[in-house]
């Protein structure tokens, strides 16, 4: 009978919990303590869940890209484990913002979808991390699963700019950033500070996901390093 | 012998996957009657006397070209998997990127060729005017042609490493084609209907700079997804 031990106890993920309620205290605040817009009224307040969502699924895949086009030149596997994990990620906060957006369009514009620039863009971010993530699941060696990703990633963050532009091309309706406008602040402050909260909260709740889903990976290619070693496969 | 210069290798590789094509000719065969075939489809699945056959042509033309381009991408790695034909193709005393050239331009002249049979198939069935817009059509066609492949062929030699390498390249390759088939499509609108090319500019411009961006960023990132 082969000696078997027990996984090591994780810590418990003190980092998870401050993210989540720092993130449960943005909701309060964006609920109870925020007043409604004036024209919008309460559906407004999608903005607080769509905006930083959006924020952390470009953050993600900027930087997914970014940690395969260093893995390329470094191998390092933790890039890698980053890139899977931000990608991931990612993908849950842009299926936010599409779940989010229609839900404020349709009371606002009066319909769940349209082809504006923005819109079509993070529809077909969406599309290609899905890529991203099937492709990681066909290929089974790690490292060429690391080569292929990274090439797919990099070309991904190529691709935003000619989206944009050419549905910016062909017609636009989304509301103009009303935060960073150059007539300056045109937002209330209480709603600003709201909105900065939330990025905030959305920030380290993408931080905290990343970092769990990375631990996992580290375990996973772990117990496959183990079983490769093991004469009989570890069965 | 010398070893040959990028543009000699790629050019030889190109001819050599042209003559496997010319002489078996049944990818090519099968990409035209596919293509066809979804033209005389897509007639029927529009209402004739609610949207007229002239505002159809260039989606019906434009969704025709980037499929049945898909289908050469997919058998230009796959005729190298026979044989092991790839490792032998990686041996040659060729840069890596000349491989992905080749590969790309016999891609081109295989979708141009598609192109030039369903073009005047869609002229005479969806009744297109193309005599005097035959010149523009062409420089829009090149332009979105060399994007679509450069993309494609990319894609292919990514997938071509996978199992399921028929369901995932264009699963992987049709967003990256938005900003070609869109632009395209427009641009061969705008000619169709009579108005002078220079109101497509625009949409050229995306093209064009796609083109660049795109042939220079696919031959790189080639010689990654083919290390072993």
């Amino acid at each position: 009978m082969p000696e078997t031990s027990a996984a090591p106890r994780r810590p418990f993920d003190w980092f998870a919990l401050l993210a989540v309620a720092v993130t449960a205290a943005a909701y309060v605040r964006a609920i109870w303590f925020t007043p409604p817009e004036m024209l919008q009224g309460y559906a407004q307040k999608i903005l607080y869940v769509h905006a930083p969502s959006a924020w952390v699924a470009f953050l993600a895949f900027g930087l997914t890209a970014l940690a395969g086009a260093f893995w390329l030149f470094l191998r390092d596997p933790r890039l890698d484990r980053f890139a899977e994990s931000s990608a991931e990620v990612g993908v849950v906060f842009t299926t936010a913002v599409l779940v989010s957006g229609p839900l404020w369009a349709k009371p606002i514009w009066g319909t769940w979808w349209t082809w504006d620039a923005r819109l079509t863009l993070t529809l077909f971010l969406w599309f290609v991390y899905l890529g991203y993530l099937v492709l990681r699941g066909v290929i089974p060696e790690r490292d060429a699963r690391a080569r292929l990703s990274a090439v797919l990633g990099i070309l991904g963050a190529l691709l935003v700019p000619f989206i944009h532009l050419s549905v910016y091309l062909f017609r636009t309706m989304h509301p103009m950033p009303v935060v960073a406008n150059p007539d300056g602040f045109q937002m209330p402050p209480v709603m600003v500070k709201t909105f900065f909260f939330a990025f905030f909260a959305f920030t380290l709740l993408y931080a905290a996901l990343v970092r769990a889903r990375y631990a996992f990976a580290t375990d996973r290619d772990a117990l496959e390093a183990t079983l490769d070693a093991t004469p009989d496969g570890g069965r | 012998m010398r070893a040959p210069g990028l543009l000699a290798a790629s050019w030889a590789i190109a001819r050599k996957d042209l003559a496997i094509e010319f002489r078996t000719r049944s990818a090519f065969l099968s990409s035209v009657v596919f293509s066809l075939l979804a033209i005389v489809i897509f007639y029927f699945a529009w209402d004739p006397t609610a949207v007229g056959p002239l505002a159809l042509a260039p989606g019906v033309l434009w969704v025709t070209f980037t499929f049945s381009g898909l289908l050469a991408m997919h058998r230009s790695f796959g005729v190298e998997a026979a044989d092991g034909a790839i490792d032998a193709l990686l041996v040659a005393p060729v840069a890596r990127e000349s491989i992905f050239l080749g590969k790309a331009l016999a891609n081109v002249v295989f979708v141009a060729g598609v192109q030039a049979v369903s073009l005047p198939a869609i002229a005479i069935f969806y009744n297109v005017p193309l005599a005097g817009a035959w010149l523009p059509l062409l420089g829009i066609l090149l332009l979105a042609t060399v994007g679509l492949v450069a993309v494609g062929t990319l894609f292919a030699s990514i997938t071509a490493n996978t199992r399921m390498a028929e369901l995932l390249l264009p699963v992987l390759a049709i967003p990256f084609f938005v900003p070609v088939v869109m632009p395209a499509a427009q641009a061969t609108a705008d000619v169709l209907s009579g108005r002078p090319i220079a109101e497509s500019f625009a949409w050229l411009r995306i093209l064009l700079a796609f083109d660049l961006v795109f042939v220079y960023a696919c031959t790189v990132a080639y010689p990654f997804t083919i290390e072993d």
